[in-house]
């Protein structure tokens, strides 16, 4: 789960990091307001779950009040990445001296968080490391024991030469690290982390991705989901305990498992027709599982035909089948479908759909290929 | 013989209890592994089935039973503590299907169990299973055949695709390892490649990838340098979208690593034979004069 920059800053500033002053608004008139007491120099910053805000035009720096106001007025409600701004940070127009980098991620193969740092700040991190990567120093934290003080004094020494700032930037990286722990991230990124001429070390923006298997266990964490700003599909399915991930193709797919669901949509691609969507309905047998995922299906009216890809295992195929059997007498089908079982309870499964009038294949590939040419049909 | 999991196995089932618990501790029974033991705290002294003792803690399981292996089926909030209590009782095999175990208590798990030199297995993973002698997990017995084929994979359902694939060609598997769709698990594909390489009964190896993560082209390297015996692979997420998390944990593209391509190509030059969909297995395996 990604935080917005607005939350993250929250967490860094609790964890005790120098973050400029600022505030979130909705509405071009909280933003001019805002502006006012921030002393009018601002930049209002489109607060979006993407990349690349600035160059969509999300980041604007504003002169006064009015010209905050104007900015806010256009940013809010547009599209950037197929998202909708429906709120903007302001903050005050920061004079900076040097900008760095700062983050910590969870290291696949170190198997270890590991601390980042870059004198070369303000720019895309995957960048430097692919352009420049002797500007960047990474040190994996041994998690039992934390970032100790001697390495986060390493890390401000490759930022910066003037012993305060190293010192300033070393007690950052640590709270960084706690903050990190704290919320159960999976990242946690300050760029720019920035000096100001006056040599203060401040954290101009912040990024933070939250490991979706704590959520479980913080709920403080968990409450600052932004569902209005995710797909409602998704959040839809996200409740039902289904994953789903909407593509753009016409082939909709229901699949046990996140592999085979990956592999199907690969498949579809493999005989000339394109996925509409990832959907894993998960290890359970719980036909409403199957019953909400058609609903999200059906609700994407791009999608021209139905795949059923289900291998029973822990998954029974009986309950597959009067899932599906439920789902189409509900709320009826407009499109074909295409049902693949094998596996725990198949011939069960098969005769449930027979007698409802469907019929059930054993075979992946030609289950596949016929979605694919009744999608291609419709179209 | 197999790797990992055989007739010498002794099998204590954490959270034998509980819903998934009980049920795949019946299914283990019936295929004939050596359950010895079920943990759950507060239930010791039942018996499971009417024949395996439940305990209140892995230690007195191993000290009464000489469990040497371990299954984790509890909720994922108590997964962690869970392997650590395997690892304490001295089993130096624990096998975690648990799903939702946060990445941060992994962080902590690995360097415990590297200290106590015991082999962790997940989490977030269906399993082993070497067909004919032993099942630890809930890769589905009736589909598996005894034979000479190595299955290693991140996948759950996948797996079960393509071992159904082998079996029903009479190709039949000496053991399978899903080794678990998190970005840390505690036996990554390198270990079980070295298993199968040195396994007198494996003759050839399935790797089942997918995108997110850099496992696969380091398991390439390792193969080009250190396995003699054919490989193919097969890599899910070719039409994954970067940035979306594909039902797996692990299964990320971030940025421009860890996609299908990159791991294919270093499939591709590892010479590793590369199937483009799960049923090439097959064909590809039989290119490489493999029979059975």
């Amino acid at each position: 789960m990604n935080l917005h920059e607005y939350q993250a800053r929250a967490v860094l500033k609790a964890a005790g990091i120098p973050v400029p002053d600022g505030d979130v608004a909705a509405t071009p008139a909280e933003v001019e307001a805002i502006a006012r007491r921030l002393g009018g120099r601002v930049v209002v910053k489109a607060q979006v779950h993407a990349g690349g805000r600035g160059k969509a035009g999300g980041v604007k720096l504003a002169a006064d009040p009015a010209e905050a106001r104007k900015h806010a007025e256009k940013i809010l409600g547009m599209t950037i990445k197929g998202l909708t701004v429906q709120k903007v940070l302001v903050v005050p127009a920061a004079d900076i001296a040097s900008e760095s980098y700062a983050g910590v991620i969870l290291d696949r193969a170190s198997q270890r968080p590991v601390m980042m740092v870059s004198p070369a700040g303000g720019v895309d991190i995957e960048e430097v490391a692919a352009q420049t990567p002797d500007k960047i120093m990474k040190l994996p934290v041994d998690p039992r024991y934390g970032l100790l003080p001697h390495q986060a004094m390493r890390l401000g020494f490759f930022l910066y030469r003037d012993l305060a700032q190293v010192r300033a930037a070393a007690t950052v990286l640590q709270q960084l690290y706690a903050a990190f722990v704290t919320v159960g991230a999976s990242l946690v990124e300050i760029n720019p982390l920035i000096t100001t001429p006056a040599g203060q070390v401040v954290a101009l923006d912040a990024k933070i991705s939250v490991d979706d298997n704590e959520l479980e266990r913080r709920p403080h964490v968990a409450a600052l989901r932004d569902v209005s700003a995710e797909d409602p599909a998704e959040v839809k399915a996200r409740d039902a305990g289904l994953s789903f991930i909407k593509l753009e193709g016409s082939v909709g797919c229901c699949v046990n498992g996140a592999g085979l669901a990956m592999a199907t949509m690969d498949l579809v691609k493999y005989y000339g027709g394109e996925p509409a969507n990832f959907l894993d309905i998960g290890g359970s047998s719980n036909p409403d599982k199957v019953v909400t995922a058609l609903e999200i299906i059906t609700s994407d009216r791009h999608v021209k035909a139905i795949l059923f890809n289900i291998f029973g295992g822990i998954t029974r195929c009986d309950d597959v089948a009067n899932g599906i059997v439920t789902a189409t007498g509900r709320t009826g089908l407009k499109v074909p479908i295409v049902i693949r079982l094998t596996g725990t309870n198949e011939d069960l499964a098969v005769s449930i759909l027979q007698r409802a009038g469907f019929s059930a294949l054993t075979d992946m590939d030609e289950a596949v290929k016929r979605a694919v040419e009744l999608a291609g049909r419709a179209a | 013989m197999s790797v990992f999991i055989d007739r010498a196995t002794r099998l204590v089932v954490q959270g034998i209890t509980g819903r998934d618990g009980s049920f795949h501790a019946k299914q283990m029974l019936e295929y004939g592994t050596n359950v010895v033991a079920g943990v759950t705290p507060g239930k010791g002294g039942q018996k499971f089935e009417g024949k395996v003792p439940v305990f209140d803690t892995v230690a007195e399981a191993a000290a009464e039973t000489g469990a040497n292996a371990s299954v984790i089926y509890v909720p994922a909030r108590f997964a962690a503590d869970a392997i650590y209590e395997a690892a304490d009782a001295g089993i130096k095999l624990v096998v975690c299907i648990s799903e939702g175990v946060p990445v941060l208590d992994m962080t902590r798990v690995m360097p415990y169990l590297r200290e106590r030199n015991a082999r962790l297995i997940g989490p977030n993973c269906p399993g082993a299973i070497s067909p004919g002698r032993c099942k630890v997990g809930i890769i589905p017995g009736p589909i598996c055949r005894e034979g000479k084929v190595g299955v290693v994979s991140r996948s759950g359902t996948l797996t079960y695709e393509i071992i159904h694939q082998l079996t029903r060609a009479g190709m039949g598997q000496s053991t399978c390892i899903g080794i678990g769709g998190d970005p840390i698990i505690g036996t990554n594909f390198i270990d079980c490649l070295a298993a199968f390489e040195a396994d007198p009964d494996t003759e050839a190896i399935v790797m089942i990838g997918e995108i997110g993560g850099t496992d696969e082209q380091q398991a390439a390297e390792y193969a080009a340098a250190h396995v003699g015996k054919p490989i193919v692979g097969f890599i899910a997420g070719q039409t994954a979208p970067p940035g979306r998390r594909m039902g797996h944990a692990g299964a990320i593209i971030s940025g421009a690593s860890g996609t299908a391509a990159e791991k294919i190509a270093a499939f591709e030059r590892a010479g590793i034979g590369v199937m483009k969909r799960p049923a090439d297995v097959v064909p590809l395996l039989k290119e490489r004069r493999v029979t059975a």
